[in-house]
């Protein structure tokens, strides 16, 4: 498996295997329900929920009406805070930014604290390709990154793994990374988690550049917010003497008192949590930071476009810029419960990245295409969302545009999308189908005809009616339809 | 009082039976019954793949038919969805497209008038017990939209606790969608069937004869997975259990 998600197959092709899988199946099982029931009682616990929801999604709205008013603020704090910031178009620009504030350094090598942003725009690729090695430092991360992998999950990449498999990538590969995992090494967590502790503390301790991702930005006084849960991050933030932080330009909040709210609510929808382990906040370098303080003697914050301003003109779809990656949709989702992240093709899985991937990258190829139609529109994602975000109805939106077409805004330019490749025959279908709905005299036709040819009705059908008959029996059709026995009960002549 | 079935595309041509239960059902609750010729498809079908154009004649439709109709009933909480949720939707989208404010006006006038079958029976008749008599054994399996969209909460189960006879048993992860998803079921066939088998199993597990719906679009999913799997269990629209009594049982 490679790390990239260019050349991806459908969703329906890739989640075909996963199915299949009967490990992958028991382990996203298991896991997706232990924290769904943990998140439903932490949730619980809260009086005010539904108004912590509600304000959530207020402050979130209102800071993306205001967006270009509220990234300028934050650019002049950070940088009256000593910071410098970097304005990123798209993943190549801010690939290139990082690049050369790497270089400039003379060091050959980072640390990572997870971040989704770097990973959407494929910044370790990048830095590879510049012969700068990144070492991922969240150890779901660096599971998955030692394993050749691709995350699966937003808030546990590696939930695809068990333990006895990630022993196997430890023993296998920790050596060519760095510290060699200890011997004998078996498969219980502690003994797991010390293996990565000791292979970490040495890149830790090494490391004079950093990279971040943040999940909150303050606009008033140009704070950066990270939580994590494992101190990890901590050690990524305060002891190199570079920091970058990328990050995605819709993360920024007016206040630092809006925080109340996205600190209640994200840890307890991700990881079930009342309060996060391990929250990090800093203010560009800080009185106690850089040359005689803690800290790095540098940060530089680049801002990432790469689609979000496009989404943002979207009226129904910028809602997903509201979303703070909690990932308690994915963890409700039935869909990605069976369908496993990859077969999103995406950093973001389940139904976020169905809604997020389709606007940030196009519907262009066939994955993005087959995205907005990966969910049974349950709405179980919408019932979750701390910020409310009505997945079911920006997946239909998006179907709508696949389907027929119609304006969008591609790199600041609004421009009318045509329907996607290959949908003529389902467009003629749903045309027949409604033509023949919209005339009962006709339906009703329809409705005597297959009551007569009932027993011929086949088992298997043949085209697309086989993705049904595969697995499933079809219905009995009835000797008369209810139209029929209306007319013949009530003497009702239509 | 009198009130109006909308009766569905699906259960019209493939599930008459659900029709004509609550058509004796409501008559025997004293409910008079009218069938609007004119009816036809909700268009969800149509919307739900991403075809809203071909919804908006079909929406037309429904709101002509039932015009003059202060109750309209329907078997299928998808299909109440559909016309309380998204028609206003849809209409707004049109107006804003410059199709005049017809189709919007039409949506708000019908969206309030449109009622599950359980909710017309708790919430406007104010009955839980129809006096229907089932004596099997029976898990509920609460479509999404219903639950979710609508907000049925406990209405389904009410009515079925009240049943005579009837031995009403939990089913586990009864909340968790059954995988048809309208066209989802064909588009991505090996995911719903997934997820439709771990829908049956956990039935199937509850040791009742009957798995209970009150959508008969997941029940054919549901149901064509039980029979290709020559499971004993059958499948039953709601409406029929509560149609039967000691005098009529299902037939
Ligand atoms: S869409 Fe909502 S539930 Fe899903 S990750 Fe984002 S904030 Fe969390």
């Amino acid at each position: 498996m490679t790390g990239t998600y260019l050349g991806m197959p459908a969703f329906p092709e890739a989640a075909r295997e996963a199915v299949r899988d009967e490990v992958l199946r028991a382990n996203l099982r298991h896991a997706t329900h232990t924290i769904r029931d943990k998140r439903a009682r932490s949730v619980a616990e809260l009086a005010d929920w539904d108004r912590l929801r509600a304000a959530g999604k207020a402050v979130k709205d209102h800071t993306l009406r205001h967006l270009d008013r509220y990234l300028l603020q934050l650019e002049e704090a950070v940088t009256a805070a000593g910071g410098t910031v970097h304005w990123a178009a798209d993943a190549d620009e801010a690939n290139r930014i990082v690049t050369d504030l790497v270089r400039a350094t003379g060091e050959r090598e980072v640390v990572k604290v997870k971040s989704m942003a770097t990973q959407e725009i494929g910044l370790n690729e990048a830095l590879e390709a510049a012969g700068i090695a990144a070492y991922e430092t969240d150890l779901a991360e660096l599971i998955v990154q030692l394993g050749h992998d691709r995350p699966s999950h937003i808030l546990v990449p590696a939930i695809h793994r068990n333990r006895a498999e990630i022993r196997d990538i430890f023993r296998t590969e920790m050596g060519s990374w760095g510290r060699p995992a200890p011997e004998p090494l078996g498969d219980d967590p502690r003994e797991l988690a010390e293996a990565a502790r000791l292979h970490l503390r040495e890149k830790f301790l090494r490391a004079r550049v950093a990279v971040s991702g943040a999940n909150f930005m303050v606009a008033e006084t140009g704070t950066m917010v990270v939580l994590e849960s494992e101190g990890n991050g901590r050690m990524c933030l305060t002891l190199p003497e570079t920091l970058i932080s990328v990050v995605g330009i819709e993360k920024v909040v007016p206040t630092f008192r809006d925080l109340e709210i996205f600190l209640q609510t994200l840890p307890r929808s991700s990881t079930a949590e009342r309060m996060n382990p391990y929250t990090t906040m800093w203010t560009g370098l800080g009185p106690s930071r850089g040359a005689d303080g803690d800290g790095p003697a540098a940060f530089h914050l680049v801002l990432l476009d790469n689609g979000r301003t496009d989404t943002l003109a979207d009226e129904t779809g910028r809602q997903a810029l509201r979303c703070i990656r909690c990932s308690a949709c994915l963890n409700v989702c039935p869909v990605y419960e069976r369908a496993g992240g990859h077969a999103y093709g995406s950093v973001y899985p389940g139904p976020i990245g169905a809604i997020l991937s389709p606007q940030l990258r196009g519907t262009g190829t066939e994955i993005d295409a087959s995205l907005p139609y990966a969910s049974t529109l349950c709405g179980a994602c919408y019932e979750v969302c701390p910020v409310a975000i009505d997945i079911p109805e920006v997946l239909v939106h998006l179907r709508e545009r696949v389907a027929q077409g119609g304006p969008v805004t591609r790199g600041g330019v609004r421009v009318t999308l045509r329907p996607a490749d290959g949908r003529t025959a389902e467009r003629a279908t749903m045309r027949a189908a409604r033509l023949l709905l919209d005339h009962p005299g006709a339906l009703r036709a329809g409705e005597r005809l297959l009551a007569r040819a009932r027993r011929l009705a086949p088992r298997r059908l043949p085209g697309a009616g086989r993705a049904w008959t595969d697995s499933r029996e079809l219905p009995t059709v009835p000797a008369e339809s209810f139209r029929d026995w209306w007319a013949r009960e009530r003497g009702d002549t239509q | 009082m009198r009130a109006a079935l909308f009766v569905t595309c699906v259960n019209d041509a493939l599930y008459p039976r659900t029709g004509i239960a609550v058509v004796r059902l409501l008559e025997r609750l004293g409910v008079d019954v009218d069938f609007p010729a004119a009816q036809s498809c909700c268009g969800q079908p149509q919307y739900n793949t991403g075809y809203r154009h071909e919804t908006e004649p079909l929406m037309r439709r429904t709101a002509r038919a039932f015009a003059g109709h202060e109750f309209v009933v329907t078997p299928s909480g998808s299909c109440a969805a559909m016309i309380r949720e998204h028609y206003p939707r849809i209409g707004r989208k049109a107006a804003a497209e410059g199709r005049g404010g017809e189709l919007a006006e039409a949506a708000a006038s019908l969206a309030p008038r449109v009622y599950e079958l359980t909710e017309f029976l708790v919430d406007v008749l104010g009955v839980t017990d129809v006096g229907a008599y089932f004596p099997h054994t029976v898990t509920y399996h609460p479509s999404c939209h219903g639950l979710r969209g609508l907000g049925l909460g406990d209405r389904p189960r009410r009515l079925l606790t009240a049943v005579k006879g009837l031995d009403l048993v939990e089913l586990p992860g009864a909340e968790e969608c059954c995988g048809f998803g309208g066209t989802f079921a064909v588009k991505n066939p090996d995911v719903s069937t997934a997820m439709g088998a771990d829908k049956t199993a956990a039935a199937a597990g509850t040791g009742a004869q009957v798995l209970c719906g009150a959508d008969n679009s997941c029940l054919a999913h549901l149901d064509g997975l039980l029979r290709r799997a020559d499971s004993p269990m059958r499948t039953l629209h709601l409406a029929e259990i509560l149609a039967a009594t000691e005098e009529e049982p299902l037939p």
